[in-house]
């Protein structure tokens, strides 16, 4: 089996590193050694959040190198954009179309034009999944079960080493008991919505 | 034993108590606070003690007393918080210890959350003091375990120096929960234990002697070991830490596997003379990659100076490898194409498409901060004056960002308060004013409010107090009435403190009052002498409110913009009609109360 680098990212507070994390074990549960690594702290506070995760054998260190990534799962467009460098060509990238506008930008001290952001990741990803993960996080009854849709999306590509049901139990077994229900439909939605564009 | 995703730090935590720790003192500092945390979770379960100190220098005497009792005790703190704790680091060197003692400083280079990247490898040869710096979170509690052995064979603290990129990255790693304490054997009196100028000279050339016994017991040590490439060669690469699998990862991304041997180094000082020696001398050309200073890199020249070599060696003096910064494979793979004189590919790009304008998005304080109240509240009193803000290290210092503004310096924990007294000093007709946090005030800032009173420099302290210490992860300190292992403890006072220091004037304030706030603001800076304000609020992240606001209808809103641009609240954006405040809003209500329309109302 051959090593898998995933890129998990987005802006502080989406739900970025429970993905990452569901993820990870799923990867253990599989047999894999796993290697995953974020900045915390400054970082943090509504900043981007770039998680790393590595799977399979003899992995050396915990940051992928730039374009060796296999597939990039992105929470939010710009900061997909922004991450793209760290995808190989032909790689596969599943995105949220999600942005969240930061304070700069509100002050006009840079901008965010969506549709050239879009155009881009179009023009430039050969394998791209699109998905409105906000409006099936809230059809699943909770805008922040937008992480557990997103990866119920990443298990229906099929590219990851991991089945889909595995990792859909693994995101049972670490949210908590009260929050199943909503994670699992969330998870399904997300695995029924695929869309490629 | 089953495997688990552990964090680096978990996985320091628990080499710890594998090797029975008995005494754990730290201060939180990223990337190395979740170390205490972690210890602090299994401290009542194996009943032994953990505390978040008052500061690193606090806890490095608490752990170096509880050694000197002969108890195994670890100290856990930030590469700036080893400055603080310099002190008693420089004697303790001197004075030894007979439990282990292992003092774990995490090192940031980036930086990513400090205020400088220096080196603690440094610090340690400084020190003249062992360092160990892990490879992997799996190898850091390997060496965590090993550390107190150390420790306890040479009788001297051991410095254990993980990075960023050890310290929060997760690995599966399979962890005993077994927990072994051997019995403290008591603090025995000895001449020793008193730093005087006899005992200094007695003690210093045992201590010069110990190097070489470290480097005897390092040479010997699992942490250092070389990987053949397979082809013979007379080229290699000596890596260090977490530079050891960016190494491996280049040489393999750029076809080099094979043509160059690796030696691993986990034990940059005293540098292991043996194993180095003997992959040197097979060598023509040897690289140093080693993250930050050339700790290693000039220990290496010297070897070579000394034994005669003239091997090659290439590194930071020769600008191979980057002096500054984080490294990473692709930085790696650019040094070991130069040093390789081949072209590397060094980055597979995924497309020439031209990047388009990406919007800047730097961490901000969240929505619903008190810090972002506090500000305003000062901002406003402070208008038509001249006003200097100084600084310091928390949360708050994210109030330098438009369109607050409200830092004008950050040095280090504390000197927000000192640096005003000096600002006063250059400038007495001018007012200054201190910003810092509760648990920043606690660690260091009392000493410059003292110095204040004591020097009559007539400033304003602001104390941020949200009873937490947020920006680490919101531990528990002086004030909050908790203890890390979370039983109750006597709640210091920020106020009551402030009138026993002698400051005449000292007001609570609830910063999410505007009018208020700004009207104490305005008194504290006119006041004639010290002035202190705790700006009283719990930290947003851990106090939701469960409910929000949003602007009631667009008519209502005269469009004046105050709520967006004064503010910088990310759940305020502007809208085609009237600002629309996001469901990120925590429900603080203070763009309610500036609002000058009544626009904002509710949402339950």
């Amino acid at each position: 089996m051959k090593n898998f680098d995933l890129v998990v990212a987005g802006v502080g507070g989406q739900g970025i590193i429970l993905a990452s994390r569901v993820v990870s074990n799923a990867a253990i549960a599989a047999g894999m050694e796993v290697r995953t690594s974020e900045v915390l702290g400054m970082a943090q506070r509504e900043g981007p959040v770039t998680s790393h995760v590595r799977m399979g054998r003899n992995i050396q260190g915990a940051l992928i190198p730039s374009g060796q990534a296999d597939a990039l799962l992105g929470f939010e467009l710009s900061e997909t954009v922004r991450n793209l460098y760290l995808l190989k060509p032909g790689g596969t990238v599943v995105t949220s179309t999600t942005t969240i506008v930061p304070t700069t930008v509100v002050l006009g001290l840079s901008s965010y034009n969506r549709e050239e952001l879009m155009a881009h990741l179009r023009q430039t990803v050969s394998n791209l999944v699109t998905v409105n993960a906000e409006r099936l996080a809230r059809e699943a009854s909770n805008v922040k079960a937008l992480n557990s849709v997103l990866l119920g999306t990443l298990a229906a590509i099929d590219k990851l080493p991991i089945p889909a049901a595995a990792l859909r139990e693994t995101l049972l077994s670490i949210v908590p008991a009260r929050l199943h229900e909503v994670n699992e439909r969330a998870f399904d939605l997300g695995y029924r919505s695929i869309g490629v564009s | 034993m089953p495997v688990r995703l552990l964090m680096g730090n978990q996985a320091i935590a628990y080499g710890a108590v594998e090797a029975g720790v008995q005494v754990a003192a730290g201060y939180p500092g990223t990337p190395s606070s979740e170390i205490m945390a972690t210890l602090s979770k299994l401290a009542p379960r194996h009943n032994f003690h953990a505390e978040w100190s008052v500061n690193e220098k606090v806890a490095l005497e608490v752990a170096a007393g509880a050694a000197f009792a002969g108890a195994r005790a670890i100290c856990t703190m930030k590469q700036v918080g080893l400055n603080v704790a310099a002190d008693p680091l420089m004697t303790l060197a001197y004075l030894g210890v007979r439990g282990g003692l292992v003092l774990l400083v995490a090192d940031d280079p980036g930086p990513h959350s400090s205020q400088n990247e220096q080196d603690t490898r440094y610090f340690a040869k400084f020190a003249k003091l062992p360092v160990l710096d892990p490879a992997t979170p799996a190898e850091a509690r390997e060496m965590t375990r090993y550390a107190f052995e150390l420790s306890e064979k040479l009788e001297l603290p051991v410095i254990l120096r993980p990075t960023t990129r050890t310290c929060h990255a997760y690995q599966d790693i399979r962890i005993s929960d077994e927990y072994n304490p051997r019995p403290v054997s008591g603090f025995k009196r000895d001449r020793r234990w008193i730093c005087l100028p006899t005992v200094a000279r007695q003690r210093h050339p045992i201590l010069n002697r110990q190097q070489e016994q470290a480097r005897a017991l390092l040479e010997q040590s699992p942490f250092n070991e070389e990987r053949k490439g397979g082809k013979a060669t007379r080229t290699g690469i000596i890596a260090c830490g977490v530079a050891v699998g960016y190494v491996h990862e280049s040489l393999a991304l750029a076809g080099l596997a094979e043509d160059v041997d690796v030696l691993k180094l986990g034990t940059p000082y005293p540098l292991p003379a043996e194993p180095v020696l003997s992959f040197i001398r097979r060598m023509d050309r040897v690289l140093v990659v080693e993250e930050l200073e050339p700790v290693v890199e000039e220990q290496v020249i010297t070897l070579a100076w000394k034994h005669g070599l003239s091997v090659s060696i290439s590194g930071k003096h020769d600008y191979v490898v980057p002096r500054e910064g984080e490294l990473d494979v692709d930085r790696v793979l650019v040094s070991v194409g130069a040093f390789s004189g081949i072209e590397t590919k060094a980055v597979a790009a995924t497309t020439d498409n031209k990047l388009p304008a990406l919007p800047v998005r730097p961490p901000v304080m969240c929505a619903g901060c008190p810090h972002r109240a506090s500000y305003y509240a000062f901002k406003k009193a402070a208008e038509g004056l001249d006003v200097v803000f100084a600084g310091d290290i928390g949360c708050y210092t994210l109030g330098v960002a438009p369109p607050l503004k409200a830092v004008d310096t950050s040095l280090c924990m504390g000197a927000s308060v000192t640096v005003a007294n000096g600002l006063h000093w250059a400038e007495p007709e001018r007012r200054q004013v201190a910003f810092l946090g509760d648990s920043t005030f606690f660690h260091t800032g009392i000493a410059g409010l003292i110095n204040a009173v004591y020097n009559k420099a007539n400033i304003t302290v602001v104390v941020l107090d949200n009873h937490t210490t947020a920006m680490t992860g919101h531990q528990p300190h002086p004030g909050t009435g908790q203890t890390v292992v979370g039983e109750p403890a006597q709640a210091i006072d920020i106020a009551a403190l402030a009138r026993a220091c002698g400051v005449e004037f000292v007001r609570v304030v609830d910063p999410l009052v505007p009018t208020k706030a700004i009207r104490e603001a305005r008194e504290a800076m006119e006041f004639p002498g010290p002035s202190v304000v705790v700006m009283s609020k719990p930290c947003v992240a851990k106090n939701k409110r469960g409910f929000r606001y949003e602007v009631a209808s667009p008519e209502l809103c005269n469009g004046c913009r105050i709520c967006v641009d004064e503010l910088g609240c990310p759940a305020i954006l502007p809208g085609p009609e009237a600002p629309v405040i996001s469901l990120n809003c925590a429900g603080c209500a203070l763009c309610v109360r500036i609002c000058p329309s009544g626009a904002i109302r509710r949402v339950s």
